[in-house]
């Protein structure tokens, strides 16, 4: 039975790879990933922050929009400036719902002749669907299948790339550009998801391995799984879609107003473009947060938040231990009157109220090397 | 404590007169990963067989710590608190997390010796 079912797991073209390297592989959004090496979380999290770690994201999706038409109508799914990106540059952006919700957050980066776009792993198939039913005839959606994603980021990630791939010093943070990487094709952009400076590689499938390798046998880089992704996402006060965003959360609520471009807000034409841009200028009910609890148990996804007289004002939907703040860290959602920062509540953890504090997100300064 | 035993649960439980030493073991602590936090019963507190008795928290989850008998807590390890990664680094020793005050021996002797447990986890791999 047990075997059975891990053969429907899908592998990406590192697994061989991860397993000689000792790790501990689990089921992540359909693949079979590496959630630890031997090293373990915390010291991968801490080698990241003062190094480098290579991440195998390959399960993540990507595709390319291809067309004339592909920006305009890229534009009518999510609130982010998508026209106005000059070639090379990358954006953060959301799929909204007719209602407001999140259905997924992704980046896009315009390059030149299409739009490279790379989405969630537990969302693909959804977005892919979401892509061809809303934008076929308007541009060409390509899904790149046989490609590879891996991720290199820390302090040390610049030098390491510009042994392999001088080309990458040209780029800043959220800009990217096709270049050889130790000889080999790829599409690269200075970007990543644990508040370090990094470059995510896009390459072929079949060449993966060779530039793991060749990366790994750089002396400042170790291997990181997706425990440590997890716990540095989580200190830059990033969100994890799924827990921290859904369907049923909007851009406001989540903190992610940001993302709606200028010209956005005043021409809307994206779904949910009249809740969202109302909830702009009426306010939200409930704002996503950050929460440092005051003792030392972590409280986990769903752990209740209370005022500090035992009234729910929200709930945890990312929580753990942060291993560069050396404390328990969380964020999730509170009326919007108790979401200031400062303000005084208490997280329910195995039934008893522990007093937590409402704090500013990032719980870590990020290292963003900026244009 | 020459005659340590051990639960399916992954707890050890060290004899020395009437107190016992409990923990969790290496096949534990290494399924576990880096322990950040551990919540300990307090003494005082009456515990029973296979009953929740502490919390053993990693960076990915937190998971419950069983009685392996019946008794009653008479101290817990305060050093955890300070630094739950000797969990980690010894489970058996320094990472023990509470005594108690065992109030039937034979549930003890009922326990599994080292031998059948290496068997017990050998069989989980």
């Amino acid at each position: 039975m047990t075997a059975i079912q891990a053969e429907s797991f899908r592998r990406t073209p590192l697994f061989a790879l991860h397993r000689e390297l000792g790790a501990k592989m689990v089921p992540f959004a359909g693949y079979e990933m590496p959630v630890q090496y031997p090293a373990g979380i915390l010291a991968e999290h801490l080698h990241t922050r003062g190094f480098a770690g290579l991440f195998d994201v390959s399960h993540m999706g990507q595709a390319l929009l291809v067309g004339s038409g592909a920006a305009a109508a890229l534009e009518t799914l999510v609130p982010g400036e998508i026209q106005g990106l000059a070639v090379g540059a990358m954006r953060y952006t959301l799929f909204t719902t007719p209602t407001g919700g999140i259905l997924d957050d992704f980046m896009v980066t315009n390059a030149g002749d299409h739009l490279f776009v790379v989405v969630n792993a537990a969302c693909k198939t959804q977005d892919f669907a979401h892509l061809n039913k809303f934008l076929r005839g308007r541009c060409e959606i390509v899904e790149l299948a046989d490609k590879a994603l891996l991720a290199l980021q820390g302090p040390a990630a610049a030098a390491i790339m510009a042994r392999l791939a001088p080309d990458s010093a040209e780029l800043r943070f959220l800009t990217g550009a096709a270049m050889a990487v130790g000889g080999i094709s790829c599409f690269v952009t200075r970007s990543g998801y644990t508040g370090e400076d990094g470059f995510e590689i896009s390459l072929p499938a079949e060449a993966a391995e060779k530039l793991a390798r060749r990366l790994l046998a750089e002396p400042e880089v170790k291997p990181v799984g997706l425990g440590a992704r997890d716990s540095l996402r989580l200190e830059a006060g990033l969100c994890l879609y799924g827990h921290d965003i859904n369907a049923t959360t909007t851009p406001v609520e989540a903190g992610l107003a940001w993302t709606i471009g200028k010209r956005r807000r005043v021409e809307g034409g994206f779904a949910g473009s009249e809740i969202i841009l109302r909830q702009l200028t009426a306010g939200v009910s409930r704002r996503r947060i950050g929460i440092a609890p005051e003792g030392r148990a972590p409280a986990r996804e769903n752990t209740p938040i209370t005022d500090r007289g035992g009234r729910r004002i929200g709930t945890v939907t990312s929580g753990g231990y942060g291993p560069t703040v050396e404390a328990p860290l969380a964020m999730g959602y509170v009326e919007t009157e108790s979401a200031a920062v400062g303000t005084a509540v208490q997280l329910v953890v195995r039934d008893v109220p522990r007093p937590a504090q409402v704090v500013a997100l990032p719980f870590v300064k990020p290292h963003y090397v900026k244009g | 404590m020459s005659d340590i035993r051990f639960t399916e649960d992954h707890e050890w439980i060290g004899m020395d007169g009437d107190i016992a030493t409990v923990g969790i073991t290496d096949y534990a602590q290494q399924q576990l990963g880096d322990v950040v936090y551990v919540e300990l019963p307090e003494a005082g507190r009456k515990v029973t067989k296979g009953g929740d008795a502490a919390i053993v928290e990693s960076v990915k989850a937190a998971s419950e710590v069983y009685a392996p008998v019946d008794g009653e807590v008479t101290e817990a390890n305060a050093a955890l608190s300070g630094n739950p990664a000797l969990v980690n680094s010894a489970p058996m020793g320094e990472g023990w997390f509470f005594k108690i005050r065992v109030s039937d021996k034979k549930q003890v002797a009922a326990l599994m010796t080292e031998a059948a447990y290496k068997t017990f986890i050998a069989g989980l791999k």
